[in-house]
């Protein structure tokens, strides 16, 4: 990596002491690691997705490079800023989107808003008024400006949050699950947004999300976290062979016959005529079906790619869990 | 600080043109809001036709109290009365959409839903404190005079520190609102009595633990003429600003320890 390292993050811990009622009057007091020692580092402009099951220690990550939460241990800097020792400083120079909750003033029109993000951000005049122009275009707030906070649909507030994120031009932008609940033109409108962001500002992302369309559509690089540990950090397509992931071939016979044998492939479902057939990812699926084709009576088929959620899953399954709760008591 | 006053204008200053938006509205949560803190001072009304005096004060002299009382928790509502939501803003996740922004955190929870109507407490406070002004024969000297002013101000010191204690407590139990509202509303009340109607136990717990009898009780005594409560010397009459800077600051830090278990804790 020749860009400078914009978010750092070296053996990050979160540690909560989470005190559990066992009986009448008796407590028992056991640490959490929510982050388990973790280190990365994003460079400037990078887009950059932060997937795992829930209580992986995703928003828990989010929460300390925001200044949020104080880390237990190890070293953290946003563009060279300790998040939480100075997070009024830093707050200038990020953007937070909560997916699950606003930080627009809930009663309030969505214009009123961003007004007062202008006077407090310190926003100059001219610059206010070109990035909400923009934003107002783009992500199509335009009749929604009046419109109090609470009446707007989830999709409309999610736009709005994202115009209030980034009328004081952050270095980076946070989202936390940005298309969680949204249907589909309204995610298409925000992924659509955020590329343009990245690319013409070079805005460096992170995001955290639970539907994988999020990261193949936007992020070059993403990480995989679990257990508060990373488990994986690079291109998504390495995803697939780290969590050896297979394809599918669904293949319609014109009659019933024994199960189709075509090694490396296996059947792993057969319904009358039609055989679904699991094999390597890396596999030619052509030479498969020539071999299928000259052998069986087929009369259609089709090809599944691998399902992302699958891999990961895999590769959770393949990992030692650990020892990430110790009991204190 | 300087920051804090900032944001806290900036917010406040946005919720007032919201509501002057809908001035009918306004006009009317006003009003609903002077009748219904009103309805206290009909409850001692229809004490007093029943009885000439109350702990040995006379209804002018409590309405003296009552008045006072009003208007300094009055002022410590309209001003920071938001904080008791605190809790709210703790359980369900908002307050980490506060900790992301440019402002100090006690400023934009205090700003938040800045509600003009709660002056209907402050107006009703002020016209019983106006009768009362008008009914008690007071001695007036230069220092009673000043102590008015003093002691309204000192009050609402006192009460607003309350509220931030009340609010520092919801970082570690955030179902605590009832109890931050015993201190907050409850002490208002308490105050709007005599201490004489009290059990010295509770005057000496207001006088040195929560030392809300420096709001009215002790400086009331003196400006009216009578004994001071506990026996205590006159000059603790003159106290009360001191007072409030010593809660003010000892809730600031209590706020600050709040926050930063917060922080450590998430939760």
């Amino acid at each position: 990596m020749t860009m400078d390292a914009f978010i750092e993050l070296d053996r990050v811990e979160k540690v909560f002491d989470v005190r559990k009622k066992t009986g009448f009057l008796r407590r028992e007091r056991r640490q959490v690691r929510a982050v388990d020692g973790i280190s990365f580092t994003v460079a400037r402009g990078e887009m950059v997705g932060y997937i795992g099951p829930n209580g992986a220690g995703k928003s828990t990550t989010i929460k300390m490079l925001t200044g949020i939460l104080t880390p237990s241990g190890g070293r953290l800097r946003v563009a060279g800023i300790d998040p939480s020792r100075e997070r009024t400083r830093l707050a200038h120079r990020i953007g937070v989107v909560f997916g699950q909750r606003t930080t627009l003033w809930w009663d309030l029109p969505l214009i009123d808003s961003y007004r007062l993000m202008h006077r407090m951000y310190r926003i100059p005049d001219a610059r206010y008024r070109e990035n909400l122009d923009r934003c107002v275009e783009l992500l199509e707030l335009d009749e929604l400006l009046d419109v109090p906070v609470r009446q707007l649909s989830l999709g409309q507030r999610m736009r709005g949050d994202i115009a209030a994120a980034l009328l004081h031009d952050p270095e980076v932008l946070y989202l936390d699950e940005p298309t969680i609940g949204l249907d589909v033109i309204s995610k298409a409108k925000v992924r659509g947004f955020l590329r343009e962001l990245n690319a013409e500002r070079g805005t460096t992302v992170l995001l955290t999300t639970h539907d994988l369309q999020d990261i193949e559509q936007l992020c070059s690089r993403v990480m995989v976290i679990d257990h508060g540990r990373l488990m994986y950090d690079g291109a998504l397509a390495g995803l697939h062979e780290v969590g050896e992931s297979e394809r599918t071939l669904v293949v319609d016979l014109e009659r019933e016959t024994a199960p189709i044998d075509a090694a490396p492939a296996r059947v792993v479902k057969v319904e009358g005529p039609r055989q679904w057939l699991a094999f390597p990812a890396g596999e030619s699926a052509a030479a498969l079906v020539a071999r299928i084709a000259a052998e069986y009576p087929l009369a259609d088929l089709s090809v599944r790619e691998p399902d992302i959620e699958d891999v990961i899953a895999k590769m959770y399954a393949g990992a030692t869990p650990g020892h990430t709760e110790k009991a204190v008591s | 600080m300087v920051d804090g006053l900032r944001a806290y204008r900036l917010i406040g200053g946005m919720w007032i043109r919201s509501t002057m938006a809908y001035r009918a509205s306004f006009a009317m949560t006003t009003f609903a809001n002077f009748a219904v803190t009103a309805l206290d001072f009909v409850g001692i009304l229809l004490m007093f036709s029943r009885v000439k005096v109350l702990g040995g004060w006379p209804l002018p002299e409590v309405a003296f109290l009552y008045g006072l009382s009003s208007v300094a928790f009055g002022f410590a509502d309209l001003a920071i009365g938001s904080m008791e939501r605190l809790g709210h803003r703790v359980r369900d996740g908002t307050l980490d959409t506060l900790l992301v922004r440019p402002a100090p955190v006690l400023a934009q929870v205090a700003a938040d839903r800045f509600a003009l109507r709660r002056l209907g407490r402050i107006m009703q406070g002020a016209l019983v404190l106006g009768y009362a002004l008008s009914a008690v024969d007071i001695d007036w000297t230069p220092l009673k005079a000043l102590l008015m002013p003093v002691m309204v101000v000192s009050g609402a010191g006192i009460f607003c520190a309350v509220f931030v204690a009340g609010a520092a407590f919801q970082f570690v139990a955030q179902d605590a609102s009832e109890v931050q509202n015993a201190f907050t509303y409850g002490g208002a009340t308490l105050l709007q009595y005599p201490p004489t109607v009290f059990g010295r136990e509770l005057v000496r717990g207001v006088t040195f633990l929560l030392p809300l009898a420096f709001v009215t009780w002790l400086p009331a005594a003196y400006v009216l003429g009578r004994p001071m409560p506990l026996g205590l010397p006159q000059w603790v009459a003159f106290a009360p600003p001191l007072v409030a800077v010593a809660c003010l600051a000892l809730s600031g830090l209590a706020w600050r320890a709040g926050l930063r278990s917060y922080r450590s804790t998430g939760s």
